[in-house]
């Protein structure tokens, strides 16, 4: 073996000096890992403008999403609101219907809470069978952060709200989508946030800034961003996204509606089609996300053959509630193929589904809340490859 | 083996110490306080105000305008501001929303969900034109117009006649044909009882093959988004997999030959393009002079003199630098940095300027050299 250069040559990088502290007053990632962004699929919606990207979860660690590269949902774009422009309003039956400023909120107590937010429509592609060879791009629509808000009981109880249970919370944000949903009171009432920072920063403008909400466990969609309006009502608006989307199709023809809960779910991010093994036979992690919108992952197996055969996973920690969890599988490549899988448990003892047990269930139709176990075909070369398997 | 059983004997400790703390934590976090009364905090909304945001529409028409459309002018008003997206005939045009038709095809392989078909509410249909669109103009229709597009929706979804007048009188007397198509979320019964159970860990089945492979490989270009190609290849070949493994190993395909690609980066380069490489370069390798440097807004003398201006200027006429004798002579002699007097000074210093105080053992390419005048050229005095 000859010596290393990198080692036994001195390097430009150990001689002249680096950049100074104020080179990037706000820094964005070293230019080698540029390929770490979020990335879109053209075809899947008629305009940029109303669409969706998807969060490189393949090349990320842990389970804090950073928020530069969060997968993003806007249906009319994203707008510039200033901290200075921003109201936000709570009328219907409520005593005093109120406006807040953005200082307001910020005089309130508030609580900080790591949570994942996924789209219903994640992995909906793959209903009628493996789609995009990526798992970017068939699990990439969710994100977890830490947000710093207010609880949405505390507003509530300031404005005088009717807070009885049969009552409805229907939120509306400013942007000329004017996405308005509503969340039964219950949901209101237990952890629903009105959330202003993530990650310890202010929100991002792609993610509601200045104040977004926060509906632990549901659906993106109702994490209505630049959240403006805040009506108790005393039945559900059913506005065009709960009534013609977000609303689940099943085989018959009928439609499933308020399906709010974001079932228990897991993939593997590593290995998988954008992130071959290239080290050959031998130790080698597998590393994955396991999530549930009911509570805490308890339990992650993972298969090697497609089912046959589960090992338990190591969890790298013990689950939020309600956010993401990393789990491991340590272990050995011998060099053969395999057939990837990993099912999440959840603390209610939920089970994550396989692809045959939703369609029994829902069909083929549903478009959103697919939380199958995925399966990636690795070969002898150990690259990844989205597919089904009986 | 004796490090070993300490790391060991650690690792027994730091766990049974996580599983103490874990027993002793109740709940990790404090939830906000709630005041007894209220905090004081915002003010009373004015009614002008609850009736500029306060607009939504609920599905027993609660929260409309007075106002009224027929179809006749929906169908102009629809042509004018929905068309474009939508197809004259509410159709739908690229990947934009179909408006109309697709009954009775909820049950099929592929759905077309519409208004017509699949919306359970009028009042979602006036409420989300009313506040949403038209795309890009959202909040500019009157309420005239509205009540008259979403006529026009009806009509074109055969579900009124051609003389049909919408207003907020008649409008909660319709009913969507697709009204009782919904039935609450019933997951907890359908699918989390019989979910719920403990999960198979061993010979859970007997044969697993791959039935279908990704439809489209997905290149991710440095420039972002995606690229969907077509996925040729097929299940066959492929080994189907039992308790004892793959039923075989498949030969390594033939890795494919690299790819002719880098030919083709070598085309032509605009002359801009080659300068900015050139300057983008030059700022690299001028890390190397910094330490004693600097250039830009506000340089000033270091070690070494700033460099603003450089390029051109007679050696050793920084003020306020103290040069070495050999610059002062220079400067005396109105000796000029030229690009070729900076390069040869650059290869090497100490044999350029013999008596230099810079200690700096020099550039040995001439592309480096070269790049470093650039970039030094684009800071002027």
């Amino acid at each position: 073996q000859t010596p290393d250069p990198a080692i036994t040559e001195l390097q430009d990088w150990a001689s002249y000096l680096g950049a100074g502290v104020d080179e990037t007053p706000y820094g964005l990632p070293i230019s080698f890992e540029s390929d770490v962004i979020r990335r879109n699929v053209e075809w899947l919606t008629a305009s940029p403008i109303s669409s969706i990207n998807f969060t490189p979860i393949h090349a990320l660690e842990g389970t804090i999403t950073p928020q530069g590269c969060a997968f993003e949902r806007h249906h009319s774009g994203a707008i510039e609101l200033h901290k200075d422009d921003y109201r936000l309003m709570i009328n219907g039956l409520v005593e005093r219907p109120l406006v807040f400023t953005y200082e307001d909120l910020e005089r309130l107590p508030r609580e900080n809470h790591v949570y994942f937010c996924e789209c219903a429509a994640n992995t909906g592609m793959e209903w009628a069978g493996a789609q995009l060879n990526g798992v970017q791009f068939t699990h990439g629509m969710i994100h977890n952060m830490e947000y710093t808000g207010v609880p949405l009981r505390t507003l509530l109880k300031e404005a005088g709200a009717d807070i009885s249970l049969d009552k409805w919370v229907y939120v509306e944000g400013a942007d000329a989508s004017s996405n308005g949903r509503s969340i039964p009171m219950e949901k209101a009432l237990d952890d629903v946030l009105v959330a202003f920072k993530a990650n310890g920063e202010a929100l991002r403008m792609e993610h509601g800034y200045p104040v977004r909400l926060v509906v632990p466990g549901w659906e993106g969609n109702l994490w209505v961003k630049w959240l403006r309006r805040i009506e108790i009502t005393d039945r559900a608006v059913e506005s065009r996204e709960e009534t013609s989307k977000y609303t689940d199709v099943y085989e018959d023809g009928v439609a499933r509606k308020w399906t709010w809960v974001m079932d228990a779910k897991s993939v593997i991010t590593s290995p998988s089609p954008q992130m071959p093994i290239t080290h050959g036979a031998g130790p080698m992690v597998i590393s994955g996300l396991a999530w549930s919108g009911h509570g805490q992952i308890t339990r992650v197996d993972v298969s090697k053959d497609g089912g046959i055969t589960w090992e338990t996973a190591r969890l790298g920690k013990q689950g939020d509630t309600k956010a993401l969890t990393r789990f491991y599988l340590d272990t050995e490549w011998d060099g053969a193929p395999m057939l990837l899988q990993a099912r999440a448990m959840d603390d209610t003892g939920y089970v994550q589904p396989t692809k045959e047990q939703l369609r029994e269930q829902r069909g083929e139709n549903a478009v959103y809340h697919n939380n199958c176990i995925q399966t990636w075909y690795v070969d002898v070369e150990g690259k990844a490859e989205n597919v089904e398997v009986s | 083996n004796e490090v070993v059983q300490a790391l060991q004997d650690r690792l027994t400790t730091v766990e049974a110490n996580l599983a103490a703390a874990a027993s002793q934590i109740g709940s990790v976090a404090e939830p906000a306080p709630l005041k007894a009364d209220t905090y004081q905090i915002g003010r009373l909304a004015l009614s002008e105000e609850i009736a500029a945001w306060d607009v939504d529409v609920l599905p027993d028409g609660r929260g409309l305008p007075v106002g009224s459309g027929d179809v006749f002018t929906g169908e102009e008003v629809f042509a004018d501001q929905c068309a474009a997206c939508h197809g004259d005939f509410a159709e739908g045009v690229d990947n934009w929303p179909v408006l109309a038709g697709g009954f009775d095809t909820l049950a099929d392989e592929d759905p077309i969900k519409t208004v017509g078909s699949y919306w359970p509410h009028l009042s979602t249909v006036w409420d989300y034109i009313n506040r949403s669109m038209p795309f890009g103009a959202a909040g500019t229709l009157t309420a005239d117009e509205t009540y008259a597009i979403v006529a026009y929706i009806l009509y074109s979804n055969d579900m009124v006649d051609d003389d049909f007048v919408l207003s907020q009188e008649n409008f909660a007397d319709f009913e969507m044909h697709n009204k009782d198509g919904f039935v609450l979320d019933d997951r907890a019964e359908t699918e989390y009882a019989a979910w719920r159970t403990e999960p198979c860990m061993k010979n859970c089945k007997e044969e697993v093959e791959v039935t279908m492979r990704s439809v489209f490989l997905v290149e991710t270009p440095p420039e972002g988004g995606s690229n969907s190609v077509m996925n040729s290849a097929t299940i066959d070949g492929l080994p189907s997999f039992s308790a004892t493994g793959p039923a075989f190993i498949p030969a390594a395909t033939v890795a494919p030959k690299a790819p002719a690609a880098t030919k083709a980066i070598v085309e032509e380069v605009s002359a801009e393009d080659q300068e900015a490489q050139l300057i983008d370069d030059g700022k690299k390798v001028f890390k190397k002079c910094r330490a004693c440097h600097e250039v830009g807004e506000g340089a000033k003398n270091g070690s070494g003199p700033h460099l603003n201006g450089i390029v051109g200027r007679t050696m050793g006429s920084v003020d306020g630098f103290k040069y070495s004798k050999v610059f002062a002579a220079a400067l005396d002699d109105g000796l000029v940095w030229d690009d070729e007097a900076l390069a040869s000074f650059l290869e090497k210093p100490k044999s350029y300027m013999k008596g230099t105080k810079m200690a700096f053992s020099g550039l040995k390419k001439a592309s480096d050299q070269q790049a470093v005048i650039e970039y030094l050229r684009t800071f002027g005095e």
